[in-house]
């Protein structure tokens, strides 16, 4: 069976442009989240807080290129050309149908919809409605503007899953080329802040409010006094290949990944399903041919959801013990949604690279109900050589990969 | 509004849509090889003139015979005069 290992790494996140800035505000413990003033416009809405890029130039981007381009397909074309540039691929070869795309996000660009229809519902009028309306709003408009941008003209996938859409992009692409189907794939998913998200969670009881007066607090996964999602944004962007094409060219292996799953919870769409979160590790560590026992860390998915930190944290006492170190990122990033599988991998390499394992900001009492499970505090030093890392969503979606350190290649 | 005026307005739009030089808007500058536009964009370039101007170019054959600016300056003028003239 072919193996395949990520080669590059890009990322756009609430820390800044860039995966240093993004493992910088790691290392120094950094909170992205922010009040975000305007907010308190929107009836209705009661957090007040958000985790923004800030300061991306995408005037960067010619606009001929740029015109069909919403402001996540900007976050994803800019973190590719960063995992693009680390990999160093024969540019040759972008066009020769085997370096595909598959790059998603929750939904299509909502700022973008946003102002055409308060321009259209004014009369109805299709007259001032632009071609680049439909290029920004397709669901594949992220994808096919990082494929378009680069001329990378093999499959192009789109996946849509919430919150693990970014997940299930690097695990689709892992399969295109474990299955010989592509040679490399640039992955991941990127996703645009608007307050439709945080009104989503807030009007599920799930958005983080309560600390609307002290931003750096909130987003607390697995702690007592969590009380909610805060939404960011971003883009991680890997790009993956067949081991022996990296080895051949003498490409700088960052990290191997041997296993996904993903499966879907149909008792109901909105509520976290433990034993349907515990399969699905299962199929992943199945898949890498791994018992739980040899898994260095676990990187979470807990978002800081009242039942969805007590359902994973269940799901991972009952498959890993009390033993294997958990944390999450939420609590530094807030939850970037569909970026998140691909910032917080590449987040997740970074701590296999620099054997180290970063706690989970914000938590300071373990909630009773996640007891169990080793969700550790402070920096864990160490060799971190085989990690399983979780992405599950709303809709019932949930996923693992299963990565392996390079030392272990 | 005078015949310049329509070019500095219509001049003034196109640069801001399409993010052009505005030493490239001289009047025998080709829209495709030396302002770099596209298909697309003249499709957009119908909607910025069409909400400009107030008039209605979209299915006018004339704009099959546009080839530079000054071409542009020349029918929207024409199509601004006519525009008016059926309005009075």
């Amino acid at each position: 069976m072919r193996r395949v290992v990520i080669t590059g790494m890009g990322a756009i996140s609430p820390f800044g442009r860039g995966v240093e800035e993004l493992i910088d505000g790691f290392l120094n413990d950094r909170s992205a989240i922010k009040v975000l003033d305007r907010l308190s416009d929107y009836d209705g809405l009661r957090t007040r807080l958000a985790a923004l890029v800030p300061g991306v130039n995408d005037k960067d981007i010619a606009r001929n290129k740029r015109r069909s381009m919403s402001r996540q397909s900007i976050f994803a074309v800019l973190a590719a050309r960063e995992a693009l540039n680390q990999a160093a691929l024969p540019e040759a070869l972008y066009d020769s149908g085997r370096y595909g795309v598959a790059l998603g996000t929750t939904i299509s660009s909502l700022e973008t919809c946003e102002n055409f229809f308060a321009d259209h519902l004014v009369d109805k009028s299709f007259s001032r409605m632009k071609t680049s309306l439909f290029f920004k709003t397709m669901n594949h408009s992220a994808a096919t503007n990082v494929a378009q941008f680069f001329g990378l003209n093999g499959r192009l996938l789109a996946p849509a899953a919430a919150c693990a859409t970014g997940c299930q992009a690097l695990g689709y692409a892992y399969e295109m080329i474990k299955f010989g189907i592509q040679e490399a794939m640039v992955c991941g998913g990127t996703e645009e802040f608007h307050p439709l998200s945080a009104a989503t969670f807030d009007l599920m009881n799930a958005a983080s409010f309560r600390y609307n007066e002290e931003p750096t607090q909130a987003s607390r996964p697995f702690d007592r006094r969590r009380d909610g999602v805060v939404c960011g944004e971003g883009a991680g962007v890997l790009v993956l290949e067949e081991l022996t094409a990296a080895e051949n060219r003498g490409a700088h292996i960052l990290a191997e990944i041997i296993g996904f799953a993903t499966l879907t919870e149909t008792g109901s769409i909105a509520e976290p399903s433990s034993a349907a979160m515990q399969l699905c590790m299962l199929e992943a560590l199945a898949s890498a041919g791994v018992e739980p026992g040899a898994i260095d860390y676990v990187n979470a998915h807990a978002t800081a959801t009242e039942k969805g930190d007590i359902a994973e944290a269940q799901a991972l006492l009952e498959l890993f013990g009390e033993e294997v170190p958990i944390s999450s990122l939420k609590g530094h990033l807030g939850h970037t949604l569909a970026a998140s599988g691909g910032l917080e991998t590449i987040a997740t390499v970074a701590m296999m690279q620099r054997g180290e394992l970063w706690p989970t900001r914000n938590l300071e009492e373990i909630d009773p109900d996640c007891v169990g499970p080793n969700i550790f505090s402070g920096v864990r030093k160490g060799s971190v050589n085989l990690v399983l890392k979780n992405n599950f969503a709303l809709g019932g979606v949930n996923s693992c990969l299963v990565l392996k350190s390079v030392d272990k290649l | 509004m005078t015949d310049v005026e329509i070019i500095s307005l219509v001049n003034d739009s196109l640069i801001e849509e399409f993010e052009l030089d505005e030493s490239a808007m001289v009047s025998e500058a080709e829209i495709f090889a030396d302002l770099g536009l596209d298909s697309l964009d003249i499709v957009d370039m119908v909607v910025v003139l069409e909400g400009l101007l107030e008039i209605k170019i979209r299915d006018d054959e004339g704009l099959r015979e546009i080839r530079t600016l000054g071409d542009i300056h020349r029918f929207v003028i024409t199509k601004k005069r006519e525009t008016e003239t059926a309005a009075d």
